[in-house]
């Protein structure tokens, strides 16, 4: 087996909640509570989860435009974690990142040209002759055209820009691209074109990828393997097809039957979550999932699961099920 | 690919930069295009030019030595005709002066003052604001509360002090003039920059490896320069009419050195006793210019907002 391109280590970000005259740390918001996992090259990675669970700050922690607590994330081999700016600086070449919301990802102020030639510049990849050709291959690439390098970014529409920071992502060629919900603010139609897209550049540009959503049926397209969270904590790691085959975690099983089925009269067994998801401040005791658990025993409040394997490269935290 | 290609060579960095200004000055042109189109721009424009005009070629203009006193003159109606064939075309003052040849010979004083002293002001004030809204934290705090502080404190006792300890001059009134402002402009840009932080696209530089630097300055300033713009050309005003008041103290330019203020401030005796245009005339000019500077703000910032451009061009093509 090849080693993994990225390794995230018992990862933890907390933010300070700071209060009182002296603006001490009086709690602190535990966005993720030491997660680990691996991604192996050439690997779409789906991170999932309701809103609140920490995946997109696991995204961004990855990339350091969040500074983690504690844990470590090794990319090839490197922890990138302790690493200067300058140092950073090579990284951020090799790892990018596809925003959620295609109207605030765009500087307003930037022609396209520049939005696109700018990490080029900055990368010094290729001569200065050579980006405007490159820019215009690159918006080519996801389906644009070389004549829209000297518009602004509010002539476009929604999807449109999603490709554009699609390819403000892949101007640096990266190894690997976190897609931070790269769908969820665009109509269902331009939904599949952006899926679609995404995954021709998976397939041609051989990309590892973190995709981060919380729709299960766009994971279950796109993704090889998929991480379950909630409330900071990994509950469940599979295969795409075993996990939708075969869900392990209560909270997984509770998000499956939430999707729901194209086929008209055929109905899912029916697993609903009663209430919000709790506070990150003070999360339950032991399992964090326990309080909304339709399995939850005393027990469930005195330990913290760890995960178990309970299949071939698939592994769940639950003392119930596993 | 990109491991193969050469390390830029110094002529390829001087391409760079060439293309950059010339994409710069292209984008400066279109700017100015769009403005033309504005009328209200282009009547500030105007006028503004008028005034520099004036500033400039004042001294082959002015038809009296701008300090000549006549006491045989004093306070003459406009129109009036003086000693041998000159005109008093906007009359004269309590000492006889010409207020005609002050006010050409005040446009320079005026014009340099306000100018000069929100481009000190506006630059502390952004690179106080850009610092103190990104990195937020003590540097944040420490520039705040000064400005605090500042604000807490009479501007005209500060510039006193200021004064009395570097001594009048013009150089130094631009200081205190442009150190009074800068408050104003930090806090508008720390704002900005509070919120535009936060944005997707300051995270896209990030995660690009874009520097510090050039997040600031390449990123978030091109997008709160509009708001910045509006202000200064309000501040002028401001600062024009502060000019006056620290010349009327005498802390200003020496008082042989005409300005609009200082007319303006003489003239407040003699007011009541129906003298005029003593008044009406260096008020005049510093409302012109003060209005032409807000006209030519406003067209500044629609021009330079990439969304109304294409509103202006329409216009233009109409």
């Amino acid at each position: 087996m090849t080693a993994p391109l990225l390794q995230v280590d018992n990862l933890q970000k907390y933010f300070p909640i700071h209060g009182g005259v002296l603006r001490r740390v009086v709690n602190n918001v535990k966005a993720v509570d030491g997660i680990s996992f691996d991604i192996n090259p050439g690997e779409v990675v789906g991170l999932v989860g309701e809103s609140g669970s920490g995946k997109t700050t696991v995204g961004r922690t990855i990339l350091r435009l969040e500074q983690a607590t504690s844990g470590a994330v090794r990319f090839g081999g490197t922890d990138v974690m302790g690493l200067g700016t300058s140092q950073m600086r090579a990284y951020r070449k090799k790892m990018q990142i596809i925003f959620q919301d295609p109207y605030a990802s765009l500087n307003p102020r930037e022609k396209i040209r520049e939005i696109l030639t700018h990490p080029l510049r900055l990368h010094k990849i290729g001569s200065a002759s050579e980006h405007e050709d490159r820019a215009a291959a690159l918006l080519e690439k996801v389906g644009l055209a070389r004549d829209h390098l000297d518009r602004f970014p509010h002539e476009f529409s929604g999807g449109q820009r999603q490709r554009i920071g699609i390819a403000r992502a892949l101007a640096v060629e990266p190894q690997f691209i976190v897609a931070d919900e790269p769908v969820s603010a665009l109509d269902v139609s331009i939904q599949a074109q952006v899926i679609n897209l995404l995954e021709d550049l998976k397939n041609d540009l051989d990309l590892t990828m973190l995709f981060i959503a919380h729709d299960l049926g766009v994971v279950e397209h796109i993704c090889d393997r998929v991480i379950v969270m909630y409330l900071g904590r990994v509950m469940e790691i599979a295969s795409a097809a075993d996990l939708y085959a075969r869900p392990n975690h209560p909270y997984t099983k509770a998000l499956l039957s939430a999707v729901p089925i194209p086929e008209p009269g055929k109905r899912r067994e029916r697993v609903a979550l009663k209430g919000d998801i709790p506070s990150p401040i003070n999360p339950p005791s032991g399992c964090v999932f326990r309080t909304r658990c339709p399995l939850a025993t005393p027990e469930c409040a005195k330990v913290v699961p760890e995960l178990k394997p309970v299949g071939e490269g698939h592994t769940s935290a639950c003392i119930h099920t596993t | 690919m990109a491991a193969t290609s050469p390390a830029p060579s110094s002529a390829d960095t001087q391409a760079v930069s060439g293309m950059a200004t010339s994409y710069r000055r292209k984008e400066l042109r279109r700017a100015f295009q769009s403005m033309l189109t504005s009328r209200w721009a282009l009547v500030g424009m105007l006028i503004l030019l008028v005034v520099t005009f004036v500033a400039i070629f004042g001294p082959w203009l002015a038809p009296f030595d701008p300090n000549r006193q006549n006491i045989m003159m004093r306070l003459l109606e406009p129109g009036e005709a003086g000693a041998g064939s000159l005109t008093y075309w906007l009359g004269s003052d309590q000492l006889g002066r010409d207020v005609l040849s002050r006010l050409l010979y005040g446009a320079r004083v005026s014009l340099l003052v306000g100018v000069a002293a929100i481009a000190v002001g506006g630059t502390l004030g952004t690179i106080a604001g850009l610092v103190s809204g990104y990195f937020g934290g003590w540097i944040d705090d420490v520039l705040m509360r000064l400005g605090d502080i500042q604000l807490a404190f009479p501007f005209i006792l500060l510039a006193i002090m200021f004064l009395v300890v570097l001594g009048p001059g013009l150089v130094n009134i631009i200081l205190v003039l442009g150190i009074g402002q800068w408050i104003t402009y930090a806090r508008i840009v720390r704002a900005q920059t509070l919120s535009l932080r936060e944005k997707e696209y300051v995270e896209a530089a990030r995660a690009m490896g874009d520097s510090t630097f050039s997040i600031l300055f390449r990123t978030i300033l091109p997008n709160i320069i509009a708001p910045l713009t509006v202000i200064a050309s309000f501040n002028v005003a401001g600062v024009i009419l502060s000019e006056a008041a620290l010349s009327f103290l005498g802390l200003g330019v020496p008082p042989d050195v005409p300005t609009w203020g200082s007319m303006l401030s003489e003239s407040r005796d003699h007011l009541l006793s129906n003298k005029w245009w003593m008044a009406v005339f260096p008020g005049l000019a510093i409302l012109l210019t003060v209005m032409s500077f807000n006209f030519l703000g406003d067209g500044l910032r629609d021009a330079l907002d990439p969304q109304q451009r294409s509103v202006i061009e329409s216009r233009g093509t109409k």
